[in-house]
């Protein structure tokens, strides 16, 4: 497609491109279009232990829309999922069960710990013999949201800062240093 | 019947044991030997007919174990404490009403899980939620230095 003037232009063209010179050609680079695309399209995997799971759901909902990030497709199934949100309290007796989820995640993979129980064990954190102390003892973790339970508003912040941080990373760029973020 | 009135009855019918007026229901101690005889009184008796047993839990003191019964008459719509105590608190032996009610039967395998407490002719005494490296949790004297932070 050429540069077309506006009487030029044809019933099937889209009208906007003609106002643009260049036509429809985007310049960007390759890291930049691969981590914008995957972070807006991050599957969870439905890993709601305990309370957090409710207000993971209200997310779900209509109010606090997580579609809009794209991240309606709640998999029930770790293989086909590419995010963890691990909400709830992780006893002694699932951690196994978590970390064998975690393991048959294909790369690249992100963790999110919500709610206070997830980050550091929580009101759990003492006396309590059931209760692994916070869900990074089991698996590594990207991002922390702290609450009990957090607001929606807060998980949605959660996956803000994801994104951020998944549009760190850089597959293509030679320049690795060892200040380059990793997943 | 009312709290006083089933006081009363109970009074007549179990002169070994001691009936108290609680803040809500009437309790009832007995002693662990008694346990399973006056379990199956309370079921049969046409006027007490405790036929649900609400809930079976255990309690840890410092020098006895306890275990507490909720009962409940579905046709009379009373309700009843029954405790027994047992000395031995390092293996504590009861008797189980698992053959007069059968809610007994999940009941009292949490307990034997979690405090400890073996019950005598349970046709299947085993753990419920924990394995066999566990201790008993719910004991006040549990200790367990990698999992508990003490506060």
């Amino acid at each position: 497609m050429g540069v077309k003037s506006k009487k030029e232009f044809e019933a099937n063209d889209y009208p906007i491109l003609a106002e643009y010179e260049g036509g429809s050609i985007v310049l960007a680079k390759l890291d930049d279009l691969l981590n914008w695309s995957r972070a807006n399209s991050l599957w969870p995997l439905t890993f709601g232990t305990r309370c957090c799971a409710i207000e993971f759901m209200a997310v779900g909902a209509s109010r606090h829309d997580m579609s809009r990030f794209g991240m309606e497709v709640a998999r029930a199934t770790p293989r086909q999922a590419d995010l963890i949100i691990i909400s709830g309290t992780i006893n002694y007796k699932m951690a196994p069960v978590l970390k064998r989820l975690y393991d048959q995640m294909a790369d690249p993979k992100y963790v999110v710990a919500m709610g206070g129980c997830a980050v550091s064990g929580g009101p759990f954190f003492y006396n309590s013999y059931a209760v692994v102390k916070g869900a990074d003892h089991v698996i590594p973790v990207d991002v922390y949201i702290p609450g009990c339970p957090p607001r929606p508003e807060a998980l949605l912040y959660g996956m803000l800062q994801l994104h951020k941080k998944i549009k760190r990373q850089r597959y293509f760029s030679r320049k690795q240093n060892k200040n380059t973020p990793q997943p | 019947m009312t709290n006083e009135e089933l006081q009363a009855c109970l009074t007549g019918e179990f002169p070994k044991a001691e009936i108290t007026l609680g803040k809500q229901y009437v309790e009832m101690v007995v002693q662990a030997e008694d346990l399973h005889e006056t379990s199956a009184k309370l079921k049969a008796l046409p006027t007490l007919s405790f036929d649900y047993l609400i809930c079976l839990t255990g309690v840890d003191y410092p020098e006895k174990m306890q275990i507490v019964y909720h009962l409940e008459s579905i046709q009379h719509r009373h309700v009843l404490v029954l405790k027994t105590n047992t000395a031995d608190r390092l293996d504590p032996k009861v008797d189980t009403v698992s053959d007069v009610w059968q809610t007994a039967k999940y009941h009292e395998r949490e307990v034997y899980d979690l405090l400890g407490v073996k019950f005598n002719n349970h046709t299947d005494l085993r753990r419920l939620f924990l394995d066999d490296t566990w201790g008993f949790p719910l004991r006040k004297d549990y200790k367990d230095e990698v999992r508990i932070v003490e506060r």
